[in-house]
């Protein structure tokens, strides 16, 4: 177990260096940000203010070995935007995104699951063919579109929800609804899927001999086994939304990391894009840990 | 007790093999009109900047945001004009090219790409095997569309650069789907019996092993072009995708967004078609899974007899 | 009239397939009392299992449907029951095990919890269910019960799996239990522990046994009547040892004379002169499993000798090593005094057309995306010398007729024949090598005892022909008996005992030898009577 989580540890570390390596020199070539930041008529000698306090005059190398010598003693360095420290930015954006994916994927994983299996207990049956095919034109549609549909229908024509930013627990149903659709849809097919398999299966057909129920079939000897692949899947979408929801969250207006990295990229503000890197990174190892636990929770054939 | 266990002489049917898919197609109705569906984005893909392309950029500002299903002013305005008075409809046929190019040129280059890969790290026990492996866990945990993101702002966003970025974050799934068969298949018996029979290694692979593991790729292949597509057209909304005057569905909901409240046709049409392909092409994949899998397709086949 | 525990009266079942409506089973009729032990003996194929299905409710509707006929339990036709009071009978008053009990068995519940269940479902508490499995555990002869309790399916042996489901099945006293293929997938030693303690059960609490088998050995080791179902009928009816004596039907008659091991076994041959193959102190590992220890073997030309052994005892490595296909740690394997192991690459593949293997799954084995013709013809695209293009269409067609196929049978692809067709096509396809040396590994093993006997006669008439020489690999005796010139017994890794076929069968010397003797089950149930005496004997002076 050990090894197993070092080696993953390993590959994520080496894959975030090069990342890090990749966006900080692909940033910089790009040109400095003084020019976004400071006036048009600003003086010469402010801009070369402005560059020495952000350390652009320098050869980039030395500007790469100060910034990883920062690293080394815990300093993500400052936001330009925000003028504070880019981990703080980084991290408050991420608590939104943190409970934006939390509370969807335990919406789409409790319905997925429930729907799917069902579907799966009766193939061809009425209900099977109404779930596969909500589901199908839900892992289709495009999530812009569907938001900017959504707005136009219950914002501005109805009025019942707002159309953007936080505040209210009104201000999360759209974002949360339209975020559903898509891991609902893929979800579904994967639990029915996988579920047909499963209570196709030898050791059903014993339980059916056993004279077990039906419910205790589809759900307790059923749902287990057929949780295996669903679990990779779900583990993908939440990463997904982790990585941050970029257009709905841009959409919505929603401060999450998403909306921080594309807006931190567009002003050039370097730091905080690439501590919102690490962050995710991180997040992605975690959330790929915890699916693996939980492989070997739901099966005792594996073992790392 | 298990249907396969009866007895069943099947007497081979002669027929010739467009007519035999094509009544398993027909068997599936929904598969039917998906493939039917997109037989029209792609000739519309092929054709239609050469027919349209002057229509569909002449702007008419008399007709700016003019509504749909009013045809006045000609079939092409069918669905209504843009901002410029451009008709949506033609937009829409002109903008299937670049949609599905950048899709298409994905999908092929992940998959020929991740295949290729997939067969040397399932067949070889070589290290090469346990690198290409890494590089593949490597891209994985990249954040996918995060990446195209940055890349594509600090490079130029043309179509050939869109392409690559998608490509390589689809790289991984050929790879691992095409190990994982891979190192099942090379312990069948089949694979065994051509070993004896003193089969070079190249036999093997292209001949037992990749005509095996063809209809699995096509099937995720064709998953994965709707994918792409969205993964593109998001890009595109996003404005970090492929930039005016080139269009895309993507661009064109976009462009849209910001006369949502007063012209809602503007971004609903080129939504409707990007949302119509990816639900055909996700209704064929799963026909495709059905069709391609010698133990199911009696399924499809039955169903054709019944029906005809 | 007296009502018989359990009745099937007039059945028939309906499957509908791509191919159309098939019938598999026929108005068929047969009856179960307390304390007798009833076999439905037949092919695959055959329907046997099917009217045991019903009676489980386990038949998928649709596509299955039932089209006519009653099943009464206690003269209560279960037919016209509702699906709750069906599933109240099943595992209360009927229980059933199957083959396979691997896939039988839920991987992810430990086996515990799964016995205990059996008694939960059916109302029992969930404290006592706990005790009650334990008892089970214990009765039906698993090592370490308090321990087993929490262990999962994965970890047991196959055997001790069997007894797993045995315990499940008996969790609550069942009246009725149906055994499907209860031993085909066992060693013969441990499908003799299994038959044993069956019959034990059956003992203690006078249940009525159904047993379905497709072997004639298991029906005259434990069945007191006997059902022989063919195509979907029933063909004979009655005890067990008189319908082996006097077949009244021309099918059963055949099933029997079809039975291997009781024919002439051939003389000793001459073994003077140039041996074909030679292997010397094979080893091999795979991780710290030892599979094969030092072992020898020699093959003449024109000599058949066969490997047996039970699963583990290295004989299938020991092919695998001949050929090549694994290669072994040590030791040296001469094809006419040549050693493979040395041998340059490019020379090998020279020799690859002399040393040719049919393999035990010929559904596996033939690539299912390729004709007949090119999976014959790939020899030659492999070795062109063998054969000049222009020729290999004549050629095909005189190889299927040879393996008793037609020609025309070249454009089809594998998943159109049977398997006994399927083993032929591999027949010949290992045949268009022109080989030396054919390596039988487990080849009729998969196949019905009738399409056995056909495929063993093929192969016999073929080295006569060809001169050819074959290592037969298999776990089944009698099979070896009318083939063999030579036999060599495997026990883990090692070489136990090694001589002609007579003297291994008529004169063993080894205990294990003389084990795997004993617990063969022959076909004669008198036979089977005298045999299971001895082995009492046997087992009272060797310790398991």
């Amino acid at each position: 177990m050990k090894t197993f989580i070092g080696k993953r540890a390993l590959a994520s570390a080496i894959s975030l260096v090069g990342l890090v390596i990749l966006v900080f020199f692909l940033s910089r070539l790009t040109g400095d940000p003084t020019n976004l930041y400071l006036p048009l008529d600003a003086s010469l000698e402010a801009r070369e203010q402005f560059r020495e306090l952000h350390g652009f005059n320098d050869p980039l190398i030395v500007q790469f070995a100060r910034y990883v010598g920062d690293l080394l003693r815990g300093d993500f360095g400052q936001s330009i935007r925000q003028a504070r420290p880019a981990m703080e930015v980084v991290l408050e954006a991420f608590t939104w995104t943190l409970w934006l994916a939390f509370i969807t994927m335990t919406l789409v994983t409790v319905a997925a699951i429930i729907i799917g299996s069902l579907a799966a207990f009766k193939v061809g049956g009425i209900f099977d063919r109404i779930a596969t095919f909500f589901s199908l034109v839900g892992a289709s549609a495009p999530d812009f579109w569907l938001a900017i549909v959504a707005i136009v229908i219950f914002a501005v024509n109805l009025h019942w929800l707002p159309t953007s930013g936080t505040g209210t627990a009104l201000h999360w149903v759209l974002p949360v609804a339209v975020l559903f659709i898509r891991p609902f849809g893929l979800i579904l097919q994967v639990v029915r899927g996988s579920m047909i398999t499963v209570l196709s299966s030898a050791y059903v057909k014993t339980a059916r001999a056993k004279g077990v129920r039906t419910r205790p079939i589809i759900f307790v000897h059923g749902l287990r086994n057929a949780m295996l692949p669903v679990i990779t899947v779900i583990g993908d979408q939440a990463a997904a939304i982790l990585n941050g929801a970029v257009v709905i969250e841009t959409i919505f207006g929603f401060p999450g990391i998403g909306k921080l990295m594309i807006d931190s990229i567009l002003l050039r503000d370097f730091s905080v894009v690439l501590a919102a890197i690490m962050v995710s990174a991180l997040a992605i190892f975690i959330m790929n840990l915890l699916i693996d636990l939980a492989y070997a929770a739901l099966d005792p054939r594996i073992r790392y | 007790m298990s249907v396969t266990d009866i007895p069943t002489k099947t007497e081979p049917r002669e027929r010739g093999a467009v007519s035999a898919w094509l009544s398993m197609l027909w068997a599936d109705k929904l598969a039917f009109f998906a493939a039917l569906f997109l037989l029209i984005v792609v000739i519309c893909a092929l054709f239609g900047p050469l027919m349209f392309g002057d229509l569909a950029t002449r702007q008419n500002l008399r007709g700016r945001n003019a509504p749909p299903f009013d045809l006045e002013r000609g079939w092409a305005y069918v669905l209504g004009a843009d901002a410029l008075g451009r008709p949506l409809l033609l937009r829409i046929i002109v903008a299937a090219q670049n949609t599905i190019m950048v899709a298409a040129g994905a999908v092929l280059a992940s998959a020929i790409i991740g295949c290729g890969l997939g067969l040397i790290a399932g067949y070889s026990r070589k290290r090469a095997a346990q690198w290409i492996m890494r590089l593949g866990d490597v891209i994985m945990s990249f954040p996918s569309l995060l990446l195209a993101v940055i890349v594509l702002y600090m490079l130029e966003p043309s179509v050939a650069n869109i392409i690559i970025v998608l490509a390589i974050t689809r790289i991984p799934v050929y790879l691992r789907t095409t190990r994982a068969e891979v190192l099942e298949i090379r312990e069948r018996m089949f694979v065994q019996a051509a070993k004896v029979m003193g089969a070079s290694d190249r036999r093997i692979v292209f001949r037992h092993i990749l005509p095996v593991v063809l209809p699995t790729l096509i099937t995720i292949a064709t998953l994965d072009f709707a994918f792409v597509m969205l993964a593109e057209s998001s890009l595109s909304f996003l404005g970090i995708g492929i930039q005016a005057p080139e269009i895309t569905w993507g661009l064109m909901v976009s462009q849209g967004r910001q006369y949502l409240t007063t012209a809602w046709w503007l971004s609903f049409w080129p939504g409707l078609a990007i949302i119509l392909t990816t639900l055909s092409l996700n209704l064929l994949s799963n026909w495709l899974r059905i069709a391609l899998d010698p133990a199911q397709r009696w399924r499809l086949e039955m169903r054709g007899r019944k029906n005809g | 009239m007296a009502d018989h525990l359990l009745e099937v009266c007039d059945l028939s079942v309906e499957f509908h397939t791509a191919a159309g409506t098939v019938k598999a089973v026929q108005n068929v009729n047969w009856h179960l009392d307390r304390g007798e032990t009833l076999a439905i003996l037949g092919e695959s194929g055959s329907g046997k299992s099917v009217s045991a299905s019903a009676v489980m409710n386990l038949i998928d509707m649709p596509p299955g449907k039932i089209t006519s006929g009653r099943i009464l339990l206690n003269g209560q036709d279960m037919l016209k029951m509702t699906a709750e009071e069906r599933r109240r009978i099943n595992g209360a008053k009927i229980a059933m095990i199957f083959q396979d009990p691997l896939a039988h068995l839920n991987p992810v519940y430990s086996v515990g919890w799964q016995i205990a269940e059996a008694v939960v479902t059916h109302g029992g508490p969930k404290d006592k269910a706990k005790a009650r499995a334990l008892d089970l555990l214990r009765r039906v002869g698993i090592p370490e019960p308090e321990l087993a309790m929490g262990k999962y399916p994965h970890q047991f042996s196959g055997g001790q799996r069997q007894r797993l489901m045995i315990a499940m099945a008996l969790a609550c006293k069942p009246d009725i239990l149906i055994a499907d293929e209860p031993t085909t997938a066992l060693d013969v030693t441990v499908q003799a522990q299994v038959l044993a303690l069956l019959e034990e059960l059956q003992a203690e609490t006078g249940m009525g046994l159904l047993l379905i088998t497709h072997d004639l050995g298991v029906v005259a080791e434990i069945a007191d009547r006997v059902v022989v179902m063919n195509g979907g009928c029933i063909v004979e009816t009655g005890n067990a040892a008189e319908v082996y004596r006097n077949p009244a039907h021309p099918y059963t008659r055949k099933l029997i004379d079809a039975a291997p091991g009781k024919g002439a076994m051939p003389e000793e041959r001459d073994r003077s002169g140039a041996p074909l193959l030679e292997a010397v102190k094979l080893q091999k590992h795979y991780g710290a499993f030892h599979a094969l220890k030092g072992v020898d073997l020699t093959i003449m030309p024109g000599e058949t000798v066969a490997v047996v052994g039970e699963s583990g005892s290295g004989k299938s490595t020991l092919a695998r090593a001949i050929l090549r296909l694994d290669d072994p740690d040590s030791g040296s394997i001469l094809y006419r005094g040549q050693d493979l192991m040395t041998m340059h690459p490019r020379e090998l593949f020279g020799l690859r057309r002399d040393l040719q293997m049919v393999f035990q799954d010929p559904t596996q084995s033939l690539n299912p995306r390729m004709t007949v013709f090119q999976l014959i013809a790939e020899a030659w695209v492999i070795h062109p010398d063998i054969l000049p293009k222009r020729e290999w269409k004549a050629r095909v067609a005189e190889l299927l007729e040879k393996v008793g196929m037609k020609p025309e049978h070249a454009r089809r692809y594998p998943h159109q024949f049977s398997g006994g067709q399927r083993q032929r096509i591999a027949i010949a396809r290992a045949l268009a090598m022109q080989p030396k040396l054919i390596v039988c590994d487990e080849a009729v093993s998969a196949l019905d005892v009738s399409i056995q006997a056909q495929v063993i006669k093929l192969l016999d008439g073929l080295r006569r022909e060809f001169g050819l020489s074959y290592l037969f690999i298999a776990h089944d005796l009698p099979v070896v008996r009318d083939f063999a010139d030579r036999v060599i017994v495997m026990k883990s890794g090692q070489i136990v005992e090694e001589g002609p076929v007579r003297q291994i069968f008529d004169n063993p010397v080894q205990p294990y030898t003389q084990a795997l003797l004993a617990a063969s089950l022959d076909p004669d149930p008198e036979v089977q009577a005298a045999r299971r005496i001895a082995r009492e004997e046997l087992q009272q002076r060797i310790p398991a």
